[in-house]
């Protein structure tokens, strides 16, 4: 069962997962049944009941009720099934325990943003004790997203303007990749996370570090953690640091580079600029891209925002 | 129709039909299943209206305020006694009073332009206060941060109906101008009928947004 | 025949043989382009349709291709993501809008359904031409948004992400909306058709199954377009006005708009297959020479599906937010929902039983649809479990099953369709042998395409992405060879039915040997169907009497259209027309 499981559904790491899967087997394993009794039963009257000569007659069967009754009544008690069971896996995997530890989820194109209850946040990891129910709180701050852990067989849409919930138990320490499924734009397929569990304690000390967030780690250089917070906050998904070209500008040589704006006005590309860009990025958008970044306003910090610019006056 | 002709020689008569009979009704039904289709198209926006008004009901409250009940009464009469003379206009065509026909029309284009009046009076006097549609909305009488939402539904389902009244007009102004040159009587009026059927939907539908709109208290 | 009733209006009838070959038919009269441009004819319109749905087919296939293609490799294959978004956009938008939706009905149902009906014509032929142009007005309104900035939303333009991109968006929401109002005037004249110009004689319980599904067809045309040309209207009205119907930042409800939207895209799914149900009857029983089995039950599980059809759109939102009690009434009506479908898939194999089964193309596309259609709905059946939706929803899996269903089902039975009544259409015969050959291809290539797919799809792989992680490249890799496969298939249908117009055997009135209506005059029929008003003495599926017993009649006199005239046969001799 385990390897046939493999095949088909990814490895099950939350406690309730199994419960899907049993229910997966049981309809596909049943819908097999029936798809080769059927064609089996069609290629048999095929062959039995070929045409023999172009003249022939045949019988007048018009119905018969006890078949029909047969073959509605039966399907019927089978998709019942399904649909009680469905909904009451449903529902277990729906109502999170009360003591459930929790998590704020913030979606926004193309970044998903964790923050926890001593302030610490973090960008594309979310990290969780294993053994312990974690409830999530989710919301978006612009169009919907949808939460999906294929690990653990939950998704959520993520939508603005109101909250949504999901919850799971890690069964034990590993990673598992959180999908955007809900389409949202040019770089919906790349706005992934990674679930990352920790035991209790490590757990808990992971969280200590963490707390309050936004410091410049002291082994770090500023542009070195500029670097690590691009990676984190997603910058590179839409700017590249090798010269190719995605939906924002690149960052190689554009400090003190002159970029015509879609007004036709040019700028050069100095701290102020990179700063306004990042807090308000609609005010001098660049010639041949779409407006379509958010603002970081409130999110990155003064030292973030000075780290990120070091990071891209290293690219030239 | 009881005493409907089944004659096949009208001029209007279209060859694919067996005989009049079978034209007239099946104009009607299509009709009928048009205005079905008409409801379910208004249906959308009632539905809407109905969500709106179940997560704010005081917003509606505030700001039907601001629409004047007397016009919209007054439009709704104006409306309603469209209808009854659409009405006369095919009573006069099954007994055979052309000139009725073109009378009762031409008070029934009459009539939807008074609504059209009114409405466009109704709808300036807004804009003034500075009363627009969704993130043109500039008013600040109304204390409520979705006052706008109200507004959106109520230009859409107004004007919504209002078009329905423009078209409606307009197929008049045709009927008229074709009971003039005398192409209706008893033994034809299917177009008459059936725009008469329109006629009536758009009246009913006004019927409901008047009280939706003007009259919540 | 009963003539002891005095209600019924006794009508003489004349025994009718067509004759093959006419020298004066539909295609001869009033030629030239003008004439066919303003033609009222059904057939002719019909045609038209064809042609048209053909080509769009094309376009949104050769959209599919480009997606594939890129698909071969995670991230960049040959095209950026932002055009990669606006193809698959313009893929689910073509084939929905200007392909699935008016093929069987528009196409084949305006053909077929007055020729079925005994009817000269629809009720109202000029409403007919305008619904053409309106889709050919709303289909060029779509293509300029295309070149006018394109649009990236996905066919399902789900706000705040429509409301808020760049690109055409409002201009293609009103060429849907235009698209929509050519759908919901088909539908109200196909409905007045089978309710007022049925020839005397058909009875309801006459009445051919094609014609029942499209009567199914047309009640969820008039009910369910109408709210998706107002959605449609209300996000162009969002993006002009920003009336905040549906946006958050403005005050209102995203979901609200899902809501709207699946309202009407749920039943419009069976707009799309309930058709083609209608088709699967009509060849199974002809190619089995059987009267169809069960009917009754075949004509009212399609009306049953339309009604139910229409409460179980929030199967598309378990995901969404809305409620648990919401989701577990909308699991439940779905699964009814598969019960009236499974009904028609027992009654048509119960069917073959005891027939003469010859597997002529047309129904060796049936079969395809028979196993492919039992994938997609079972699949479905899947699906409409609330606990495994949350864990397929907006996966692979919800793309393979939709294309089992729509083209699996769907296209395998519109193709079906296209092969037993193109000698009525064209005239001529295609090549038998390539038309088997090219169905076998495309159920392979099928399969290829979109058995992948599900596995990728339950193992995690969401849908609408460019960019995907490597442990899925190689099911993507096989999609795309199937793809291909597919590709070919389609174009050697393509290949052979252009060739029989010009090197086709004539096709004989009946070449089949069916009793349905629309075989019993000319191939090629006459420019109004019918010389004189045709009474039905047998029904379309009455195979248990042999051919020769098997006559229309022709009225001598009278010529009343109310279906309760009773036709007694007065002349043994047949006939010809005129």
């Amino acid at each position: 069962m385990e390897a046939l499981n493999d095949l088909l559904l990814p490895p099950a790491k939350s406690t309730l997962a199994h419960q899907t899967d049993t229910l997966f087997w049981f309809v596909h394993l049943s819908g097999l049944v029936l798809t080769i009794g059927l064609i089996g039963v069609l290629i048999y009257f095929v062959y039995k009941y070929r045409r023999k000569s172009e003249d022939e007659v045949t019988p007048l069967i018009t119905h018969n009720n006890k078949l029909e009754v047969t073959w509605s009544v039966i399907p019927l008690i089978m998709v019942l099934i399904v649909f009680g069971w469905g909904y009451q896996v449903f529902m277990e995997q729906r109502v999170a325990p009360d003591d459930a530890y929790e998590i704020n989820v913030t979606g926004q194109k193309w970044i998903w943003q964790f923050t926890y209850e001593n302030g610490a946040r973090t960008n594309g990891e979310l990290h969780v004790p294993a053994g312990r129910p974690v409830k999530l709180i989710m919301s978006s701050n612009d169009v919907i997203h949808s939460f999906y852990v294929p690990d653990y067989r939950i998704k959520q849409d993520v939508v603005p303007g109101r909250y949504t919930e999901l919850w799971f138990t890690a069964k034990e320490t590993g990673e598992s990749i959180v999908f955007c499924t809900e389409y949202c734009g040019t770089s919906h397929s790349d706005m992934t996370a990674q679930v990352i569990v920790h035991e209790e304690e490590e757990f808990d000390s992971w969280l200590a570090d963490n707390a309050g967030g936004g410091s410049k780690p002291e082994d770090l250089a500023p542009a070195e953690w500029g670097e690590q917070l691009a990676t984190e906050w997603a910058c590179t998904t839409c700017h590249s640091t090798d010269g190719t070209s995605m939906t924002g500008p690149t960052w190689q040589g554009v400090f003190e580079s002159e970029e015509t704006l879609t007004d036709g006005s040019t700028v050069t590309v100095d701290e102020n600029y990179l700063r306004e860009s990042i807090l308000e990025p609609s005010a001098k958008v660049v010639e041949g891209y779409p407006d379509v970044m958010n603002t970081y306003q409130g999110q990155l910090n003064d030292d973030q925002i000075n780290a990120i610019i070091e990071y891209i006056k290293t690219l030239n | 129709m009881a005493n409907h002709s089944t004659s096949t020689h009208s001029q209007f008569f279209q060859h694919h039909f067996v005989d009049a009979e079978q034209q007239f009704d099946a104009a009607k039904m299509g009709m009928w299943v048009f205005l079905v289709t008409e409801i379910l198209f208004f249906g959308g926006l009632f539905a809407a209206y109905i969500v709106y008004r179940l997560w704010y009901p005081e917003l509606f409250v505030m700001a039907s305020e601001e629409l004047n009940t007397l016009w919209g009464g007054v439009n709704t009469i104006v409306l309603i006694g469209s209808s009854l003379t659409v009405a006369m206009a095919i009573k006069s065509a099954q007994l055979n009073q052309k000139r009725n026909i073109a009378i009762n029309l031409g008070i029934t284009i009459a009539l939807a332009a008074i609504f059209m009046v009114i409405k466009y009076f109704e709808w300036t006097h807004k804009f003034h206060l500075g009363i627009f549609p969704g993130e043109f909305y500039a008013f600040d009488g109304i204390d409520h941060p979705k006052a706008n939402v109200f507004f959106s539904l109520y230009y859409l389902m107004t004007g919504l109906h209002g078009i329905h009244v423009v078209i409606g007009i307009g197929l008049m102004v045709w009927l008229l101008l074709r009971s003039m040159k005398g192409h209706f009587d008893s033994e034809y009026y299917t177009p008459v009928e059936i725009t008469g059927l329109y006629w009536h939907l758009v009246d009913i539908i006004w019927i409901f947004l008047f009280p939706l709109f003007y009259l919540i208290d | 025949m009963a003539t002891a009733e005095t209600n019924l209006k006794k009508i003489q009838v004349q025994r009718y043989e067509p004759e093959s070959d006419p020298d004066q038919h539909y295609l001869n009269e009033e030629t030239g382009l003008w004439a066919w441009l303003t033609t009222v004819d059904h057939k002719k319109i019909g045609l038209m349709y064809l042609a048209s749905v053909t080509f769009f087919f094309f376009v949104g296939g050769i959209m599919a291709l480009l997606v594939r293609t890129e698909l071969w490799t995670p991230a960049k294959t040959f095209i950026e993501a932002n055009t990669y978004n606006q193809i698959f956009t313009l893929h689910g938008a073509i084939m929905v809008f200007l392909f699935l939706v008016p093929s069987v009905p528009a196409a084949l149902g305006n053909f077929f359904l007055p020729l079925q009906l005994g009817a000269k014509d629809v009720a109202f032929p000029r409403l007919n031409l305008l619904s053409y142009y309106l889709y050919v007005a709303g289909a060029l309104i779509a293509l300029i948004s295309i070149v006018n900035g394109g649009i990236d939303t996905g066919w399902t333009f789900y706000t705040p992400y429509s409301s808020t991109t760049g690109g055409a968006v409002t201009i293609m929401t009103f060429g849907v909306f235009v698209i929509g109002f050519s759908s919901i005037l088909t539908g109200v004249n196909f409905i007045t058709t089978i309710h007022k110009m049925r020839a005397p004689g058909l009875s309801w319980d006459k009445l051919s199954l094609f014609c029942w599904s499209l009567y199914a067809t047309s009640i969820i045309q008039i009910l369910a377009t109408p709210v998706l040309a107002i959605t449609l209207a209300l996000v162009g009205m969002e993006r002009i006005l920003g009336i905040g119907i549906f946006d958050p930042a403005l005050g209102g409800d995203p979901v609200l708009y899902q809501h709207f939207f699946w309202f009407y895209s749920h039943p419009a799914v069976y707009i799309m297959i309930v058709p083609g149900f209608g088709i699967v009857s009509e060849v199974i029983s002809t190619f089995s020479k059987k009267h169809i089995f069960g009917y009754w039950a075949i004509a009212l599980s399609s009306l049953a599906i339309a009604f139910i059809g229409f409460l179980v759109w929030g199967h598309h939102m378990f995901v969404s937010g809305q409620a648990s009690l919401a989701s577990m009434v909308f699991s439940f009506l779905t699964f009814l929902v598969g019960i009236p479908t499974g009904i028609k898939m027992f009654n048509w194999t119960a069917t073959l039983y005891k027939g003469s089964i010859r597997v002529a193309s047309p129904l060796l596309y049936i079969f395809g649809f028979f196993f492919l259609f039992l994938v997609g709905g079972l699949t479905g059946i899947v699906l409409g479990s609330i606990a495994l939706n949350v864990h397929l929803h907006d996966t692979y899996y919800v793309v393979a099953h939709f294309h089992f269903v729509m083209v699996g089902g769907m296209v395998m039975a519109f193709l079906a369709g296209v092969h037993y009544w193109w000698p009525k259409m064209t005239g001529r015969m295609y090549n038998e042998t390539m038309a088997k050959i090219s169905c076998v291809t495309i159920f392979i290539g099928f399969n290829v395409t979109f058995l992948p797919q599900f596995v990728m799809g339950s193992l995690g792989m969401p849908r609408r992405y460019f960019n995907y992680i490597e442990q899925f490249q190689i099911y993507h890799q096989i999609s795309t060879v199937g793809s291909y496969i597919l590709g070919i298939g389609f174009m050697m249908i393509f290949y052979y039915l252009i060739r029989s117009l010009y090197k086709g055997k004539k096709a004989e009135p009946n070449p089949w040997g069916s009793r349905a209506l629309e075989w019993q005059v000319n191939s090629l029929p006459p420019l109004h169907n019918f010389h004189h008003t045709p009474v039905i003495i047998n029904g379309p599926y009455d195979y248990h009497k042999p051919m020769d017993e098997f006559q229309l009649g022709l009225a001598e006199n009278g010529h009343g259209h109310a279906p309760q005239h009773e036709a007694e046969v007065s002349s043994q001799e047949p006939t010809k027309a005129e």
